[in-house]
Order: C-alpha cells, then sequence, then structure tokens
C-alpha cells in the first residue's frame, strides 16, 4: 500500500513511479495522478477480472507499480492478483478520492520580524492555501473542507488562527473557512462584492483592509483585484507576499466565466492584471491559489514566483491587444469544473449536502485557469 | 421489456457490482436482459463502459431515491 502523502513526495522529488490506473477511460482521461517522471498505463478494472496474464508484460520489472482506483477497492483486487503473478505492487490507499483531498504543507518563506508563511498544496486538484503564523498567531487564506489538516497543522506549530480569508467565492472546491471560523472563534473575511447572495455574516474585506498576525506587526493588506470574480481581492503579506488568488497563476491567468459573465468582467481582469499589478514592487513573491499543471511545482514542492519574472514570462501577461486579450478570456475555454455551481452554492452557505456529495462534486481537476 | 434475471448488489461497493453483474450475465443467453440494482454512483460510467467492451447493451438505466437500476442487454 502507498498513501497519498508518500506518493506527494514521490511528485516533488521527481521520482519514477509508474501507475497503473483501473478506472474507465473516461475519468482516466479527465483525471490522474500526475508526476514529472510517471508513466501510465490505463485499463479498466472490469477488464481484467478473468486475469491480469494479458497486462503482465505491459508492466516495469525494475520501478514500483502503483495502482489506482476511483476510492480503492478495485485496486486492491487488481493488485493482489498482480501481487499473485509476482509483481511488485502498492495500491493507493483511498484511491483518488484520498488523492483529492490530501495537503502537503510547503513552508514557502520567512516573515520580516519572525514568522513563516506555509502553502497548503492540495497536489491532486491543484488547490493551495495559505497559513501565515507570526508569534502565536495565524491567519488562514482559501481553506479547503479539510479543515482538520490546518487546524492540527496550527496545533502543532503553537499558533492560534485568530483570522481566515477567501479571496473570491470560490467555484472549483467548497471553502472550509467558514466552518474552521466557527471551530477556532476566528474572524471570517469575505470580499462583499463576492457575497451579494451568502446567507451567513462575514467581515467584509475591502480595499485597504489590513489586519495584524501577532505581535510582530505582520500586515496583510488587501487589493482588490476582480476579474475572476467581481469581488476579487488579493492580499499583500509583509511587503514581500502577492497572494493572487485566482486572478494570476504562474503560467496562466485566472478564468472571468465561472460566476456567469465573462464578458463583463473581461475589463476588470484586465485592469487588475495590466494597471493594479503593474503598480506593485517586482520583487513581490506571487503565490496563487491554483497550479494547473506539475511543471509549475519549484523543486521543494512549492508554487511561487516573483512577480517580475512573471511580468517577462507569463503569456497571459503579455497581450498588448485588448481584443485578442477579450479573445483568449472568454473564447474556447477549458470545460468548467465539475458542479461548480452548486459549490458556488455550498460557498454561499445555500446549501448543505452531506460530505459524500461533496466529496463527488469536487472530484476532478479544478480548471480555474486560461492559457 | 421482457427482464430475465434481476441482480441485486446494493450497499456493495467497488468492484462487486461489477463482478456480479459479470457473473449474472454469464448465465444468461443472448438477447435477454439483466435487470441491476446499485447504490454504487461508480458504478454508472463503469456499467456502460463494461457492457460496451464486452459487446453487451446498456438499454437504460434510472435513479430513485439513491438506488441505480440498470438494464442490461446481453451480447
Amino acid at each position: 500500500m502507498m498513501t497519498s502523502k508518500e506518493v506527494t513526495q514521490k511528485v516533488f522529488t521527481k521520482e519514477s513511479l509508474f501507475i497503473l490506473d483501473v478506472r474507465n477511460a473516461g475519468d482516466f482521461a479527465d483525471w490522474k495522478i500526475e508526476g514529472h517522471n510517471f508513466d501510465y498505463l490505463n485499463i479498466p478494472y472490469f477488464e481484467l477480472l478473468d486475469g491480469v496474464e494479458g497486462i503482465v508484460e505491459k508492466l516495469p520489472t525494475d520501478k514500483e507499480i502503483l495502482v489506482v482506483c476511483a476510492k480503492e477497492g478495485s485496486s486492491i483486487m487488481v493488485a493482489e492478483m498482480l501481487s499473485d503473478a509476482g509483481l511488485n505492487v502498492f495500491y493507493l490507499k483511498g484511491g483518488m478520492k484520498a488523492w483529492s483531498e490530501h495537503l502537503e504543507p510547503v513552508k514557502v518563506g520567512d516573515l520580516k520580524d519572525g514568522g513563516e508563511i506555509y502553502q497548503f498544496v492540495r497536489i491532486g486538484k491543484g488547490c493551495l492555501s495559505y497559513l501565515v503564523v507570526s508569534n502565536g498567531e495565524a491567519a488562514l487564506i482559501d481553506a479547503t473542507r479539510m479543515i482538520e489538516t490546518y487546524m492540527e497543522f496550527a496545533e502543532s506549530i503553537g499558533v492560534k488562527i485568530k483570522h481566515v480569508f477567501d479571496t473570491h467565492l470560490h467555484a472549483d472546491h467548497i471553502s472550509g473557512s467558514r466552518a474552521i471560523a466557527e471551530i477556532t472563534g476566528a474572524t471570517y473575511w469575505l470580499p462583499p462584492k463576492d457575497a451579494a447572495e451568502v446567507i451567513y455574516t462575514y467581515q467584509p474585506l475591502t480595499d485597504g483592509k489590513g489586519v495584524t498576525i501577532g505581535n510582530a506587526a505582520i500586515h496583510i493588506h488587501a487589493l482588490y483585484s476582480p476579474g475572476h470574480t467581481i469581488g476579487s481581492t488579493s492580499f499583500i503579506v509583509d511587503k514581500k507576499f502577492l497572494l493572487s488568488g485566482d486572478i494570476l497563476f504562474i503560467d496562466s491567468i485566472g478564468r472571468p466565466d465561472l460566476a456567469g459573465l465573462a464578458q463583463d468582467w473581461v475589463g476588470d481582469l484586465r485592469e487588475s492584471l495590466y494597471k493594479r499589478y503593474r503598480q506593485l514592487s517586482e520583487e513581490l513573491v506571487v503565490l496563487p491559489a491554483h497550479f494547473m499543471i506539475i511543471d509549475e511545482l519549484n523543486n521543494d514542492g512549492s508554487i511561487s514566483e516573483k512577480l517580475g519574472t512573471l511580468f517577462a514570462e507569463n503569456h497571459g501577461l503579455n497581450i498588448k491587444d485588448d481584443n485578442e486579450f477579450r479573445k483568449l478570456v472568454t473564447e474556447n475555454l477549458p470545460p468548467q469544473p465539475n458542479a461548480y455551481q452548486e459549490i458556488r452554492e455550498i460557498n454561499m452557505g445555500k446549501i448543505n449536502p452531506d460530505m459524500d456529495k461533496q466529496r463527488e462534486m469536487e472530484i476532478g481537476p479544478n480548471r480555474c485557469a486560461v492559457r | 421489456m421482457k427482464i430475465n434475471k434481476i441482480l441485486d448488489a446494493k450497499g456493495l461497493a467497488c468492484p462487486m457490482p461489477i463482478v456480479k453483474t459479470k457473473k449474472a450475465i454469464a448465465e444468461l443467453e443472448t438477447g435477454e436482459v439483466l435487470e441491476v440494482h446499485t447504490t454504487d454512483k461508480g458504478a454508472k460510467n463503469d456499467l456502460s463502459a463494461w457492457a460496451k467492451s464486452g459487446g453487451h447493451e446498456l438499454l437504460k438505466y434510472e435513479e430513485e431515491n439513491n438506488v441505480w437500476r440498470f438494464w442490461i442487454k446481453k451480447g
């Protein structure tokens, strides 16, 4: 057996792994475990019920083999058959369900007056959340619904979560922010322009708003940067880090259509990326709310890059013509994330399906960007 | 539609619904119809893909109260 955490380490360290994915072809094509040096064979488990003789010769004998399915049941069956055939195989504990939920904390930097910033890499889905820590206190940004992970981590390093933020109303994943705020007593902040339909109370996060974490006056400064949604807000932490939400990614930019108003918001997106961000220091380290492809990972598994580098290298920041930009972000967009309308309603507090249903809605890649 | 056999696979997790469906289909003659009941949501895509690869025909399926019902014609 192999855990999602162990597979994540293999992704980070660029190890090789042979993945035998026994889900059906459609599910495999839609979403799979990505690694720099991973090789794949997709054979649905239901084609292996009579035996694995037909595929043994297609499997390597010189590298580890990981059998993967949706939940784990079928991968255990296939792994046992392969093991009986003399191969050294593992199955993925909890299957793609567990892979989708795994969060790996990576420290991305130190703050000036003591304190750190951690990035939680949701490796299977590409969501990134952040914990800013200073002198026993913490702020959490864009938390996923796996709230125990953050709370256990905060406890393990001896900090108390005081502020919880969402950079925008998410459409690709279910936010854990409100739940954490309720449990810890932290203040929950949300941009009011994204919160028109929410049915809970929150602190309005508006341009220029700041909070201080710990005694060391770690300033978190909100910068209104609409475009992905009308309320999308970025944060500048400690004058060093730019948490860009779903506006700017390492190798792509945010898509403006998930709340249904691509044509209306394309101008906002352009202004945020080409005017507001241009006024910021190029030395800021950009920490986005997503990654799309495994190539965006740094060697330690973190996802970050200097703003100046992105101005030079990110295609989405280098489109001179307004019309060309409009076309890029409104035409030929990738498919929308699975169940994104329902996910938005959950994040507004309008519906509250059970955990199984929530898991199912989040299955698949995040698809929040255009390249 | 004439149904020749009903398979109750409710409460079973993957891969069992398909394992049982495969066995049940093997006991039918070509052209006969198997009705399968399952509570495993993943069975929907898998059963249709399995039926296709095995030359069977998934005639239709419906869901009611979290129970999926499938009608498969043996090929």
